[in-house]
């Protein structure tokens, strides 16, 4: 493991107690009140489930015609990520929604997408497990093929109204809110290269199994 | 891998259960006339909070339950390897 | 010569099908039981439920379509016909399209029955605007089969394949179901409106274009061991 990986570990720990505070002193929203504070968690997640689908997608490429099998790896460990962020962006949305908006749940065109992004990843992640040999390549055949069809499902739905905000009013934060999210947004950014570099890992160690092995046998 | 998954799953409907059934209540009836907030019942005042502690402990788990998952796996890669290591190098030797 | 080879692959499948006739009937038993089943479960009194003809027409063509996917590559499988195929002196994005038209000829094939039985079942008039609906089917059925295809030719050398292949399939082709789902909506008003069927069409052209021109771009890399 790298000399940084510690150090950020303790770092990125501090941060994950620090936050709390920061976001319990940030003010009230004017019109949701309490439950507002949940988008100090739901936005940054937000952001990194989509950082981690593109470093997946741009790591399927690479390894469909370049046949590395260090960005094969990278894939499988963004993808996962892409599941873990995910599911923290689809949970916390509808806990706020119920609250901002009266319902949990509505086919709003970012949350479809979201959930069609997530349902892919989870797909991959079963051809991963389960798909046997080859599922290396058949995996980067997937991954490239959602991210072409982002897209496409985000124009199908656009074509109903919708009611989730634009990313629009980020710039336009005061500081007070603006200072908790852009910490929260660098503490999840920190959780998310860790992670990604710890399942990286994860997949190196097994590869010099499967090295070991096919050493043994001959 | 599979018990932590299903730990986590048992947790999540555990933490939700509350959540729903609170956030369900009937709306509060029309006010007629005008309540300052602080004077309010506190259930009024925080009806949100059920939704933010979900939200808050899915957030942590979720976390906590992944690098659990992931430094499992890794140990038991790590015992396989060295297992395998050690192997080699006895047969080396003989 | 791409054209030929599309051909004779066309004809291969074809005389194959036409001695047994087994995925033909086994997918249009299939697809008649699914709609039959949504009329138990939807069609109370004799009245259907507003808008439901569309989205249960394409949940059948979905439904076949991965049936068929998968018994067409099976049998490749068992005979290894497949490797021999692609080991033949000719070019992997000619023997895709082949095989792509094969699939989309069996759908169209069974949409032909598919579409009068569910315009009777439902009391949805679908056949009054044939030629409308025609295009629309013809473009779902070809952006369901580009995906279909190569996602299933993919798996024919993975584990439990049967179960993948709808698993990935669905969450692709979801784009398509909505279009051909929404534009089928729109025909099925008694007012049509033209507007909202060439947005539709639209999509679906943009979206058969980029993942036919997909497929055929990494269906070499793909399919390489």
């Amino acid at each position: 493991m790298q000399k940084w990986f510690v150090p950020a570990a303790v770092v990125c720990g501090l941060m994950f107690a620090i936050a709390p505070v920061l976001i319990a002193q940030a003010p009230y929203e004017s019109t949701m009140g309490l439950v507002q504070k949940i988008f100090y968690v739901h936005l940054p997640s937000a952001w990194i489930f989509l950082l981690s689908a593109i470093v997946c997608g741009v790591a399927s490429l690479r390894y469909l015609f370049g046949g590395n099998p260090r960005h094969d790896r990278t894939a499988w460990a963004a993808a996962e990520l892409v599941v873990l962020f995910g599911a923290i962006t689809l949970i916390t949305g509808p806990l706020w929604a119920r609250k901002a908006w009266g319902v949990w749940w509505q086919w709003d065109v970012r949350l479809t997408s979201s959930l069609m992004g997530w349902m892919v990843a989870v797909a991959y992640m079963l051809l991963r497990k389960y798909g046997g040999p080859g599922s290396d390549k058949l995996g980067a055949g997937l991954a490239l093929f959602g991210m072409a069809n982002v897209p496409f499902i985000y124009i199908s739905v656009n074509y109903w109204r919708t009611i989730h905000p634009t990313t629009n009013v980020v710039p336009t934060l005061p500081t007070s809110f603006g200072l908790p999210l852009w910490f929260s947004a660098v503490t999840f950014l920190l959780m998310f290269v860790l992670l990604l570099r710890l399942r990286v890992r994860l997949e190196e160690q097994r590869s010099r199994l499967d090295a070991l092995y096919l050493a043994t046998d001959e | 891998m599979h018990r932590i998954l299903f730990a986590m799953v048992c947790v999540c409907v555990a933490l939700a259960g509350p959540a729903i059934v609170w956030a369900q209540q009937p709306a509060p009836q029309q006010q007629e006339e005008f309540v300052p907030i602080d004077e309010l019942p506190a259930q009024d005042q925080l009806p949100a909070a059920p939704l933010l502690v979900a939200a808050y402990s899915f957030v942590a788990l979720a976390l906590f339950a992944y690098v659990v998952s992931v430094a499992r796996r890794m140990a038991t890669v790590q015992r396989e390897l060295e297992r395998l290591e050690s192997d080699l190098k006895r047969s080396g030797r003989t | 010569m791409f054209a030929r080879i599309v051909w004779l692959v066309l004809r291969k499948d074809f005389t194959v099908e036409v001695r047994s006739l087994e995925i033909a009937y086994t997918m249009l038993f299939f697809a008649v039981s699914c709609v039959l089943i949504f009329a138990f479960a939807l069609v109370q009194e004799g009245q259907a439920p507003e808008g439901g003809a569309a989205g249960i027409l394409w949940i059948a063509i979905a439904f076949a379509g991965t049936l068929a996917l998968g018994r067409t590559f099976e049998r490749e499988r068992q005979s290894e016909t497949l490797r021999a195929l692609l080991l033949a002196p000719a070019a992997r994005p000619a023997i895709y399209v082949g095989k792509l038209l094969g699939i989309v000829a069996l759908l169209l094939g069974a949409e032909m029955i598919l579409v009068p039985l569910v315009a009777l079942l439902f009391q949805a008039p679908l056949l009054s605007r044939p030629g409308w609906l025609a295009i629309i089917l013809v473009l779902g059925t070809l952006g369901f089969a580009a995906v279909g295809t190569l996602f299933a030719a993919m798996l024919v050398r993975a584990r439990s394949r049967d179960v993948l292949l709808p698993v990935l399939l669905y969450p692709i082709t979801v784009p398509v179901i909505i279009a051909g789902v929404r534009a089928t909506a729109a025909l099925l008003q008694p007012e049509v409106d033209a507007s909202i069927i060439y947005f539709w069409l639209a999509l679906l052209v943009c979206f058969d274009v980029v993942f036919v021109t997909l497929a055929l771009w990494t269906f070499e890399p793909l399919m390489t061991d």
